[in-house]
């Protein structure tokens, strides 16, 4: 597990380590089965394309634990994330790899606080945004 | 019904604001690990009771987008898109406790908006949903607005 980051680490620009992910469609019956979401655009192939979808999709709200891991993997144990907000603006599939990437915005002390406010995306291996979003985190310090 | 008539209703209207039944359900250890395992997140604090006791916060607690897996009640006023096909539109989370193996969580929803917007998928018919999660302590642990996207699949 990657080393405890504090407050002072980090400015305005940095960037969070990316969380690549490999979802598979394993992977979407997992978490179907995980969450209770059997809607079936998820693992049957027809349903999907009669519902004017390309393939099978990951839920939306995968994508959104992923960047709530994006999240949860820079905080560390010491820091907590209290704000997380996605849009899910374009489809993924499964077979092809995610990535969860992030930047601080902002960085500032309010109410005994160490607040950093990044944009965050889930991003193709094209560079693709399919999923945009910003979450808001407390940091630790070492004062 | 052609694409630029508005699918609204009064009904839909009037769901604005009205509460789901509270619903309670027991936050499971075993769920919580099935759920990071499902979404592929190795952290010990979702997948390692001994590890995690280690830690701040003295054993496993669940990861952000848990929550989402516990049931709503149902609503005195059921709204109903015309439309059969469904797409999540985004969720915006707010976290104020942790979340742990044993909490009771009470759920309650509402319907907090509803509009429509013209895109690829022709008419899409928008809800907004408001959802709270409150724990054994009465605190707020959660809340959750989360958008629904339903269309006609040509």
């Amino acid at each position: 597990m990657a080393d405890q980051i504090y407050f002072e680490d980090v400015e305005e620009g940095s960037a969070l380590p990316t969380v690549r992910k490999d979802p598979t469609t394993q992977q979407l019956v997992k978490y179907a089965g995980a969450s209770g979401d059997y809607y079936q655009i998820h693992y049957d192939k027809d349903f999907a394309k009669s519902n004017n979808l390309p393939d099978v999709i990951l839920h939306g709200a995968l994508k959104n634990a992923f960047l709530g891991q994006l999240m949860t993997d820079f905080v560390g144990m010491y820091g907590s994330l209290k704000k997380l907000s996605v849009q899910y603006r374009a489809m993924d599939v499964p077979g092809t790899p995610v990535f969860a990437n992030g930047v601080i915005k902002k960085k500032y002390v309010e109410d005994g606080e160490n607040i950093v406010e990044c944009e965050i995306r889930l991003e193709t291996h094209e560079g693709k945004v399919t999923t945009p979003g910003y979450a808001i985190a407390s940091l630790p310090t070492r004062e | 019904m052609s694409d630029s008539e508005s699918v609204i209703t009064q009904e839909m209207r009037n769901a604005i604001g009205v509460e789901s039944d509270p619903v309670v359900s027991e936050v499971e250890r075993g769920a919580i690990i099935k759920f990071a395992q499902a979404i592929g997140d190795e952290s010990p604090i979702y997948n390692d009771e001994e590890a995690a006791r280690e830690t701040r916060y003295g054993g496993i607690v669940a990861p952000p987008t848990f929550l989402r897996s516990m049931r709503v009640g149902p609503n005195k006023v059921t709204v109903q898109s015309p439309y059969p096909a469904n797409l999540d539109g985004g969720s915006e989370w707010e976290y104020f406790e942790p979340i742990r193996p044993g909490d009771l969580i009470t759920v309650t929803q509402y319907l907090a908006d509803v509009h429509e917007r013209q895109g690829r998928l022709g008419n899409m018919l928008i809800m907004v949903r408001e959802t709270k999660y409150i724990n054994q302590f009465g605190n707020v642990a959660a809340l959750q607005r989360s958008t629904g996207i339903s269309y006609q699949p040509k």
